[in-house]
């Protein structure tokens, strides 16, 4: 019920900005929030990719990224690490344009120094008509809005969204083929996309997370092969009203487990499906912007009641400019004001034995002030709230603290 | 506009570093994952390093399996205390004449209900004829309970009732496991140790009951029980393809230091007019009999364990509790209807860990503190009895002060 309760306040929330005539479009546009890039403008959530700083000139072959750091100062009930500061990303892009129709674009990314190093994008795209694209590669599955607009300069928060990262294990990339395109009609733009991809693999249970966990199932063998030779298949459609917003559904699906081995079963073929619901607008000065995915798993019943069946998250961010105006060199440089508001819960259900709520879920607010000299970097400073309920559904831990940052494309 | 931006950083900062908005620490009187007062610094550091096993959970490619009850230490001890239905360990056995058969031929005695994919758990013999069902117990103050010498025990036990009290108090003479390290306190009797863990004392100390913990109830080898579960009524003997131990000694011995140095469960207003006359009820009925308020340890080798007064409210013996409490289960020397009695303290506090509804008893079939009274039978009849008899007002005191263990 609450699930249902969420998707519904989550809908009333994105619906209407289409149901309203914005009349100074132009306006907004001029009036920066965030970067062209992102939702303010009329690029659509599948040009994320593409729409990136460096690409602008369209040179044959050009380089770009975004760099991103920030401190960390957080007190779980009484108790603090203290603080402590990271870099958390740095990612190159390349991208060449090897035709007319042909694109490349690569990112790579190292995370947290050279803890992670990983391979997020490499796609091939040929362009047969706008409404069809052949895409191949390494791609960014289209399940939500965040996983294809990832980068950091784009947010306001320094923390991901949790949907995006404990529902939906962006950023999650795989090998795979498909088609997207767009069609354009009056003041609106339809787009689809369609791929199938090496789905996520065996580790989303029994895993070390001690719950069904979408993030370990990001195996390294997932760029190289499936673990069971079936194609997990993503899909999206999303409607764009142009200088409004945009609304999108999508999907990502699939076997996840290893169900046969040298041709011999081994285990009952186990699904795994997220389902996702994103939206932005403009609303006056204001920008929201959300996210609502579920996912649901076939769990073996032998692994028990610690490993959820159904799990689902949302969030929704409303970024409003306070300031705008000229600062040392930048003459429409900006501060924004951020209120985020989210949840997850990794484990929807009751307890067969007791019929009690299974908890395992986080509920957390975060509040921003962001500087932006330029659209493509800012400044961030949060503070950000987090209630985390045990899988019993104990009195919630209560976990707060303040980060300060920056995330710049360059 | 400047200013203006200025100022809305440091008022950011301003706020972020009130203290109401950086969350304080809970009030230690309600708190159990705690350490003791007192320990040095590395006693510290060695207690967070068994702190941060406890908390590790094991995946398949941690060798989690490849049958198990719960993939960590704390799901069946959320914030170091009692469990939950959710983590209820099945015990297994049957009666062969006189004696006492835990069917490990059938996987018994503990029920392996979950496994890892691909693997069959177990299912619950049909031969079986002692089925129980243990609640994980609270872990706080392990630590006391393991330094009270054999001495003390074997001063308490009374297996004759020679006092005429109605209450016996037996130990359970436990077959030690091969890496057993017998300690100067410890007073075997024909081979066998006296057991203190455990629901039924069926463990003689906390290295053998956390090595058979990361062994039984999550399916991890350590160099201490290097054998993998298997589950023989299915002839599946292929483990779970990761290599033993698959913890080493020094992880498990971490966390065995990490539950001797948990402190003690806090009291809760002891010294309330209502506490304090429950609290002479409860020895006026006779519950402190088995549930001995004050106990004394012995030499111990953390400096502020040693020879130390602490309140458990238990006397670590086995008592007969009657049918009401027989399970027709049993390990050690102990009969099917001989419980070990269960520490108090912290009673009090058995809801914060269990969802918000405690449960009480071995099985955690009573809901209410009066429930679990009424289910104590055998030697804890004549105790039952006098509570019966107790006014209103006398039974609400008695249950306020057992809620302020």
């Amino acid at each position: 019920m609450k699930t249902v309760t969420f998707f519904i306040c989550f809908l009333v929330i994105a619906f209407p900005v289409f149901a309203q005539d914005n009349k100074d479009s132009t306006q907004m546009q001029t009036r920066s929030v965030v970067p062209q890039n992102a939702t303010t403008q009329n690029a659509t959530t599948q040009d994320a990719v593409y729409r990136r700083p460096f690409i602008t000139s369209f040179a044959n072959t050009s380089i770009g990224g975004y760099a991103e750091a920030n401190t960390n100062y957080f007190v779980q009930d009484g108790v603090t690490e203290g603080f402590s500061m990271e870099m958390r990303r740095f990612n190159l892009f390349i991208f060449s344009s090897i035709s007319s129709r042909i694109k490349l674009l690569s990112e790579i990314e190292f995370e947290r120094g050279t803890e992670a190093i990983s391979i997020e994008t490499a796609l091939v795209d040929f362009e047969i008509d706008p409404a069809l694209t052949l895409r191949g590669g390494i791609i960014l599955p289209p399940v939500g809005a965040f996983n294809l607009r990832h980068d950091s300069p784009l947010y306001e928060i320094v923390e991901r969204p949790l949907v995006a990262t404990q529902i939906i294990p962006s950023t999650l990339s795989s090998v795979g083929f498909g088609v997207y395109g767009r069609y354009f009609f009056g003041d609106f733009i339809a787009t689809y996309d369609a791929y199938i991809v090496n789905g996520l693999q065996d580790g989303i249970i029994l895993n070390a997370e001690g719950r069904t966990f979408l993030q370990a199932g990001k195996v390294k063998e997932i760029f190289s092969e499936s673990n069971n030779g079936v194609p997990a298949f993503t899909g999206k459609v999303a409607l764009r009203k142009r200088g409004l917003g945009e609304i999108g559904a999508s999907y990502y699906g699939g076997i996840y487990n290893r169900f046969r081995r040298d041709g011999i079963t081994v285990d009952a073929q186990r699904s795994l499906h997220i389902v996702a619901l994103d939206a932005n607008a403009t609303i006056g000065k204001v920008l929201l912007q959300g996210e609502a995915a579920m996912s649901i798993v076939d769990v073996p019943e032998s692994a028990g009641e610690f490993y959820g069946r159904r799990q689902w998250g949302a969030y929704l961010d409303a970024v409003v400019p306070v300031w705008t105006g000229a600062v040392l060199d930048y003459t429409a440089a900006t501060v924004n004001a951020t209120l985020r508001v989210e949840h997850v819960d990794y484990n929807v259900g009751q307890f067969a034995a007791t019929g009690g709520n299974i908890g395992d879920e986080v509920t957390a607010g975060a509040v921003g002030i962001s500087f932006r000299p330029t659209p493509n970097t800012v400044f961030r400073l949060n503070y950000r709230q987090e209630f985390i309920r045990d899988l019993l559904g104990n009195v919630p831990v209560r976990r707060a603290g303040v980060q300060f940052g920056f995330a710049t494309y360059f | 506009m400047m200013k203006h931006f200025l100022i809305c950083i440091v008022a950011a900062f301003l706020l972020a570093s009130c203290d109401f908005l950086l969350p304080p620490a809970p009030v230690a009187e309600d708190t159990l994952a705690e350490p003791l007062e007192g320990l040095t610094e590395a006693q510290q550091a060695n207690h967070i390093q068994g702190d941060t096993e406890f908390a590790r959970s094991f995946g398949v490619a941690d060798g989690l399996g490849p049958m198990f009850n719960a993939p960590s230490c704390e799901s069946c001890h959320i914030g170091d205390g009692k469990g939950h239905a959710l983590t209820t360990l099945i015990r297994f056995g049957r009666m062969n004449g006189a004696t006492f058969d835990p069917m490990t031929a059938h996987g018994g005695p503990q029920l392996q209900n979950r496994s890892i994919a691909g693997y069959l758990p177990e299912t619950l013999p049909t031969l079986a004829t002692g089925v129980t069902r243990l609640l994980p117990p609270a872990v706080t103050g392990l630590g006391y309970l393991a330094a009270v010498s054999d001495e003390t025990l074997l001063a308490l036990a009374d297996p004759d009732d020679l006092n005429g009290d109605g209450i016996s108090g037996v130990p359970n003479y436990d077959e030690p496991p091969d890496f057993f390290e017998p300690l100067p306190m410890h007073k075997p009797l024909n081979g066998r140790y006296i057991g203190r863990f455990g629901r039924k004392a069926g463990a003689i100390d906390l290295l053998q009951q956390t090595a058979a913990a990361y062994r039984n109830d999550m399916g991890i080898t350590s160099d201490f029980i290097m054998q993998d579960l298997a589950n023989v009524q299915t002839g599946a003997f292929t483990g779970d393809n990761v290599p033993d131990p698959e913890v080493s000694a020094s992880v498990v011995r971490n966390v065995v230091f990490y539950l001797r140095t948990l402190k003690a469960p806090p009291r809760r207003n002891a010294n309330a007019t209502d506490v304090k006359a429950g609290e002479q009820i409860f020895a006026r009925i006779g519950c402190a009999g088995c549930h001995v308020p004050t106990l004394k340890t012995g030499a111990s080798d953390i400096a502020v364990l040693n020879e130390v007064e602490f309140h458990p409210y238990t006397d670590l013996l086995l008592h007969d509790m009657g049918a009401e409490l027989d399970d027709k289960y049993t390990e050690g020397s102990a009969k099917t209807a001989e419980w070990r009695t269960t520490p108090l303290w912290g009673v009090g506090l058995s809801a914060q860990s269990q969802g918000g509804a405690a449960t009480y008893l071995h099985d955690g079939r009573a809901r209410t503190l009066p429930e679990a009274i009424q289910a104590h039978g055998g030697e804890a009849s004549r105790s039952r009895t006098r509570f019966n008899a107790l006014t209103g007002s006398e039974k609400q005191q008695l249950i306020t002060f057992l809620q302020s263990l």
